[in-house]
């Protein structure tokens, strides 16, 4: 379509400025298509008590960053290698009965102290720490738009594949047990797709907040949901529009953008938590 | 009639502590079997060996080709945070028809509950609720461990009661655990007294004057089951001989049979 008539002298700014819709367009498809696999994974992390289960398994992604730099593997490699020997070593110990709470505690801050040291010796991954720690959505490649929407919709498929024995599993595994499903296998179903979402959420939020991109979004979604099915949807929904208003903040005032998206979830909950309160009154 | 799940010499360890010994047992198509035993005895462990949830040490655990199990377990906290409709959660694991689902609340006494939140309802209502999930699957054989835990005696003596319904009119086994005889007295037909091992079995009544079962709820002694024990029997015209099966709780279904 033409436009109204052009100066040639603008010609240097259409460039710049198609060039920031560029990386504008692809920051705000990081954030939604991240959202699409942490809303129901999310909702799972809640319902399920996994809260720690997810600092755990994300702050292992800065051990994984370190190694991947150090051996000249793919960052993406290396995240999603740690987290998942994260994820499946913190679901065997809590099969075997070890005291949880302790023992994520001791996993996820020894995970992330290890890491901080192991990145200390890779040259040149110093000055890009903070990106791994609270992401850089901002700087998101062509490439890594496709592992975040290619991660993300296989953990979205896995989970309404197995949609119903995972909240039958959820509300009681006895129950699960006795209609000939497998709670145990359920389990890896979440602990897989932790591991994929922490390593597709690192470079949008970064290893510290993957947690709170889980959490924040889905509590936010309780008050307003009355089905399983609504909550994970709307946390998909509030999570894709945190993303979206942190992006903007990032813009204006030059925030970090993952705290920016974190910020703008809690405010989503915060509202939703006086508007559910008013509404039960 | 073969049976729809057996046990034999089953016995089951749990951390390497022996929790079930040499347990035998069988339920018939259509039966009505209630284990007795007080905290600890194995009873919940039976019953979740019998499903497969625990695995055998020893012994094994046969089941009728093909058998579905209806279970109601025990306690089943719905977590704060999971919204949770009673309509959606009889559509778990299987979805249902809304027909289906409307006919099964009404068949347990609750029509009105379907839009309701799981976690907003009664003791009373949640058993009845989680009774009608299990009968939605059309099971063989309904599993129901302490259904009636938190209820007061008259919703206890309303469920069993229900229980002998659903039974009657749809020809379903059961096998459930109880911690107290004479409320399940009148729904069930055989009672097996378990304390680790099979202590004795039979029906309500004669399981009631067995010396084992005695001697495991402390029945002569001053117990409140004791007394209530007294009290029944003497409201009954003398009789205690153990076969004659016509104790008060029977005389009060025979009643309720009538107009079936």
């Amino acid at each position: 379509m033409l436009g109204p008539a052009m100066p040639i002298t603008t010609t240097t700014r259409i460039t710049i400025t198609t060039m920031l819709d560029d990386f504008l367009v692809r920051a705000a498809l990081a954030g939604v298509g991240m959202s699409l696999a942490t809303g129901p994974l999310g909702s799972f992390v809640v319902w399920r008590r996994m809260a720690y289960f997810g600092d755990a398994t994300s702050h292992a992604a800065i051990l994984g960053v370190a190694l991947a730099l150090a051996a000249d593997l793919p960052v993406t490699f290396g995240t999603l290698v740690v987290a998942l020997a994260m994820a499946v070593t913190v679901a065997t110990l809590a099969s075997r009965g070890w005291a949880m709470d302790t023992t994520l505690g001791v996993l996820a801050h020894s995970a992330l102290a290890f890491g901080l040291v192991a990145v200390s010796f890779v040259p040149g991954a110093r000055t890009d720490l903070s990106a791994w720690l609270f992401g850089d959505i901002l700087a998101v490649t062509r490439g890594d738009l496709a592992l975040i929407w290619g991660g993300a919709l296989l953990v979205a498929g896995l989970l309404i594949w197995r949609w119903q024995a995972l909240l039958t599993a959820t509300l009681n595994e006895d129950l699960a047990h006795a209609s000939g499903l497998n709670p145990a296998r359920e389990r890896l179903v979440l602990t897989l797709a932790l591991a994929v979402v922490v390593a597709v959420a690192i470079k949008v939020v970064g290893a510290l907040l993957i947690a709170a991109m889980l959490i924040i979004p889905a509590a936010a979604a309780r008050g307003m949901a009355r089905t399983p099915e609504m909550m994970a949807l709307l946390a998909v929904g509030i999570g894709a529009a945190s993303a979206l208003a942190g992006l903007q903040l990032s813009l204006w005032q030059d925030t970090p953008a993952g705290p920016s998206i974190i910020a703008a979830a809690t405010a989503i909950f915060a509202l939703s938590a006086m508007f559910g309160r008013m509404g039960r009154r | 009639m073969s049976a729809l799940i057996r046990a034999e010499h089953l016995s089951v360890a749990l951390d390497g502590h022996p929790v079930l010994t040499d347990v035998s047992l069988a339920v018939a198509p259509g039966e009505i079997v209630t284990i007795l035993g007080p905290n600890g005895s194995g009873k919940s462990t039976l019953l979740r060996a019998l499903l497969g949830i625990v695995p055998a040490t020893g012994g094994r655990v046969a089941r009728a080709e093909g058998l579905v199990i209806g279970y109601v377990p025990q306690r089943l906290a719905v977590d704060r945070t999971l919204p949770m409709t009673v309509r959606r959660f009889l559509s778990l694991p299987k979805r249902v028809g809304d027909a289906a689902a409307m006919a099964a609340l009404a068949r347990v006494g609750v029509p009105d509950v379907a839009q309701r939140q799981m976690a907003d309802l009664s003791g009373g209502q949640f058993q009845r609720v989680l009774l009608a999930r299990a009968l939605l699957a059309g099971p063989d054989l309904l599993v129901l461990d302490e259904p009636t835990q938190g209820l007061d005696q008259p919703g206890e003596a309303a469920f069993y009661r229900l229980i002998e319904e659903v039974r009657r009119e749809t020809g379903v086994a059961v096998l459930m655990v109880s911690h107290d005889l004479h409320v399940v007295m009148a729904a069930s037909d055989r009672v097996i007294c378990l304390n680790g091992h099979i202590c004795c079995e039979g029906t309500p009544r004669v399981v009631s004057t067995a010396p084992e079962y005695r001697a495991l709820f402390g029945l002569g002694t001053q117990g409140a089951l004791a007394l209530y024990q007294h009290v029944h029997d003497h409201s009954h015209d003398g009789g205690h001989d153990a076969g004659s099966g016509h104790a008060h709780h029977y005389d009060h279904t025979h009643h309720d049979h009538h107009h079936a």
